[in-house]
C-alpha cells in the first residue's frame, strides 16, 4: 500500500491545475514530487531552499495576495522551528494556509529525535482557529488534503503519516465516525491508531469513536456516544498523550467523567529502529492499549 | 523645522491640510503629548514620508485594489511616525491619534493590520516583514500581477534575525525585481556588519544603495532608480539611536 505522503504530491498536483489560487510552498524536503507539475506552473510552486521561516512567512506573504497556500516539509521543521511564524505570520495577521506535515511522532525512528514530532498537535493546540486532520489511512488523507484546502482562508493542519490503517473510512473533515457501541466507555481513536484500538477492544463492552478531525475537537458526537455509555473517556492518540484531554473536559464540563489520555510518551525515547517497536514502547500496540483500557474500565468493560 | 507646539495646535484648530511634511511633527504630538519624540519613532519618519508622497501607489480609496503597491513595516515599533502619515494620507483619522496605546485605540504600540485601515501587515516582533514581503511578491507575480512594487521597511539592527537572512538570501537568486527593502541604518545593531549593510544585500545578488534618511530627494532617487531583475535595498542612514 502506498503511504499517505505518497498521495500529497499528485493530489496537490490536480490541486494546483484545478484551481488557479493554489500555490505550493516547499523546503528542499518533497520537491522532486512536484517537479512535473512545477514546469506547468512555475510560480505556483515554489521552493524556497531550506529555510522554514521564510518558508511560512511566504506562505503568509501569498495568502496576502489572495492566494491558498498550502506549505509543507517535516512535522519538525514545519510546526516547531518556525513555530512563532505560525502565530503570528498566519495567526495574527489574519491569514490562513494549509500546513501539511510528514514524519509525525515517529515515522523514521532510525533517523532519531530531530526528526520525530509528537507535539505538534499540542504546540498548535496553543493558537486559536487551526483545524488540525489527522487522517489514519491514504485515502482519507486523500478526502482531507482536498477539504482541507478547499476550506476558504482558513488555518488548516494536515498530519500525514507512515502509519496507517488497513482501509479507510468515510471521513468527512468535521465529525468523529462512531465504530463500535457498547456501554461500559467510550474510546476515542485518533487517526492511524484506530486499528490497534479496534483490536485492543474486541469483545469489550465500549463504543469505539474515530477521530480524524481533532480540532476543532466533535464534542456533539461524544457527548452523544457519552449518553449511551458510561461517561469514561479513553483518548488513544499517535502524538503527545494528552494532548485532547483538555477538550474532552470541555466537551463534557457538566457531566461526572474520568478521562484517560494515551498516546506517545512525553520523554524521549533515544531509540532508532523500527516504527513498530516505537509503538510499543509507547504503549500503543494493541496488547499494550488492552491492558491500559481493561485498567481503566475495569471488570464493567468485559461482556 | 521650527514651528513651535503653540503654532501647531493653533494650525490644527484651523483646519489646515495635514497631507505635508511639516504636519508630521504635529501628528506626533497628538500620540506623544511631547515636542520629543524617541529615536525609533523618528528615524523612519523622512523615508515613510517620502514613500507615501511620492512613491508608492496606494491610497485610501483603494486599500483593497489587487494593484496597488504594498508597503508592509517589519519596524513595528515606535509606529508613531508611521500613524502620522497615515493620518496625513488620510487612511486613518485625525482624531484616532491621542488615544494611541489605550485600551480603545486601534493604534498600539505596535501596529495591527486588522485594526489599522492601511496597514498591510501587523508587526512587532522583529524578522517577519520580509519573509512576508517575499511571499507577497511571489503570490503577485503568480497571478500575474506584474505591475505592483512591494516595500518592506526595517530596522538595522532587525537584521539580525535568521528570518531575514533567509528572505535575503532566497530573494537575490530568485530575481524579485519587484521587491525593495528599506533598511533604516541608525547604528542600533551590537554586532554591526562587516563591509556594511548595503554589501550584505549585494552578495546575496540585490542592487543596493546606501543613502542620507533625511535627505528627502536623495531617498526619491534611490527609491525610483531602476534595478533590473533584482530586488533592491535602499540602506536610509540616520543619526546613530544613542546619540
Amino acid at each position: 500500500m502506498d503511504t499517505m505522503r505518497d498521495r500529497f504530491a499528485p493530489v496537490v498536483s490536480r490541486l494546483l491545475d484545478e484551481d488557479p489560487r493554489v500555490a505550493v510552498v516547499l523546503a528542499e524536503i518533497g520537491m522532486a514530487d512536484f517537479e512535473e507539475v512545477r514546469r506547468r506552473h512555475p510560480d505556483r510552486v515554489i521552493n524556497v531552499g531550506i529555510r522554514e521561516q521564510l518558508l511560512v512567512g511566504a506562505g503568509a506573504g501569498l495568502a496576502l495576495t489572495g492566494l491558498r497556500p498550502v506549505v509543507h516539509t517535516f512535522a519538525s521543521f514545519l510546526v516547531e522551528r518556525p513555530f512563532e511564524q505560525i502565530k503570528l505570520d498566519l495567526g495574527h495577521q489574519g491569514l490562513g494556509a494549509v500546513l501539511v506535515s510528514a514524519a509525525a511522532s515517529f515515522d523514521w525512528p532510525a533517523g532519531g529525535y530531530t526528526h520525530m514530532s509528537p507535539g505538534d498537535v499540542a504546540v498548535l493546540d496553543t493558537l486559536d482557529g487551526w483545524t488540525v486532520h489527522v487522517p489514519g489511512h491514504p485515502d482519507e488523507a486523500e478526502t482531507l488534503l482536498r477539504h482541507a484546502v478547499a476550506a476558504d482562508d482558513d488555518k488548516m493542519y494536515v498530519r500525514l503519516s507512515t502509519q496507517s490503517n488497513d482501509r479507510a473510512l468515510p471521513v468527512d473533515g468535521t465529525r468523529f465516525l462512531t465504530v463500535r457501541e457498547g456501554r461500559a466507555g467510550v474510546v476515542v481513536a485518533v487517526g492511524p491508531l484506530l486499528g490497534p484500538v479496534l483490536a485492543a477492544t474486541e469483545g469489550l463492552d465500549v463504543t469505539v469513536l474515530y477521530a480524524t478531525t481533532v480540532r476543532p475537537f466533535d464534542a456533539v458526537t461524544l457527548r452523544h456516544a457519552t449518553e449511551g455509555a458510561s461517561p469514561d473517556v479513553v483518548l488513544v492518540e499517535p502524538y503527545l498523550a494528552g494532548t485532547s484531554v483538555s477538550a474532552v473536559n470541555d466537551a463534557l464540563v457538566d457531566v461526572p467523567h474520568r478521562v484517560l489520555g494515551l498516546g506517545v510518551g512525553r520523554r524521549e525515547l533515544r531509540r532508532y529502529g523500527l516504527v513498530e517497536e516505537h509503538v510499543a514502547a509507547h504503549g500503543l500496540d494493541a496488547r499494550s492499549l488492552r491492558e491500559r483500557i481493561d485498567g481503566f474500565l475495569g471488570v464493567r468493560a468485559r461482556v | 523645522m521650527t514651528t513651535t507646539t503653540t503654532e501647531h495646535r493653533q494650525e490644527y484648530g484651523h483646519g489646515d491640510r495635514y497631507d505635508r511634511y511639516e504636519a508630521l511633527t504635529g501628528l506626533m504630538e497628538l500620540m506623544s503629548g511631547d515636542e520629543k519624540h524617541g529615536p525609533a519613532a523618528t528615524s523612519t519618519l523622512d523615508a515613510l514620508w517620502v514613500l507615501y508622497d511620492r512613491v508608492l501607489r496606494v491610497g485610501p480609496d483603494r486599500a483593497d485594489d489587487p494593484g496597488r503597491d504594498r508597503f508592509l513595516l517589519s519596524k513595528g515599533h515606535g509606529p508613531m511616525a508611521y500613524y502620522a502619515v497615515l493620518a496625513a494620507k488620510g487612511f486613518v483619522p485625525v482624531d484616532w491619534l491621542p488615544g494611541f496605546g489605550s485600551y480603545d485605540s486601534p493604534l498600539g504600540h505596535h501596529p495591527d493590520r486588522v485594526l489599522v485601515p492601511g496597514a498591510e501587515i501587523g508587526s512587532g516582533s522583529l524578522g517577519h516583514g520580509l519573509p512576508i514581503a517575499v511571499g507577497t511578491a511571489l503570490g503577485l507575480r503568480a497571478q500575474g500581477l506584474h505591475d505592483p512594487r512591494v516595500w518592506v521597511l526595517v530596522g538595522d539592527a532587525e537584521l539580525d534575525e535568521g528570518s531575514n537572512h533567509e528572505a535575503i538570501a532566497y530573494a537575490g537568486p530568485a530575481g524579485l525585481d519587484r521587491l525593495h527593502t528599506v533598511v533604516i541604518d541608525n547604528s542600533s545593531a551590537s554586532w554591526a556588519r562587516p563591509g556594511g549593510i548595503a554589501a550584505r544585500f549585494e552578495a546575496a545578488g540585490w542592487s543596493a544603495a546606501t543613502v542620507d534618511g533625511r535627505d528627502h530627494e536623495a531617498l526619491y532617487a534611490a527609491f525610483t532608480a531602476p534595478h533590473p531583475g533584482l530586488p533592491r535595498v535602499i540602506v536610509a542612514q540616520v543619526e546613530p539611536k544613542d546619540s
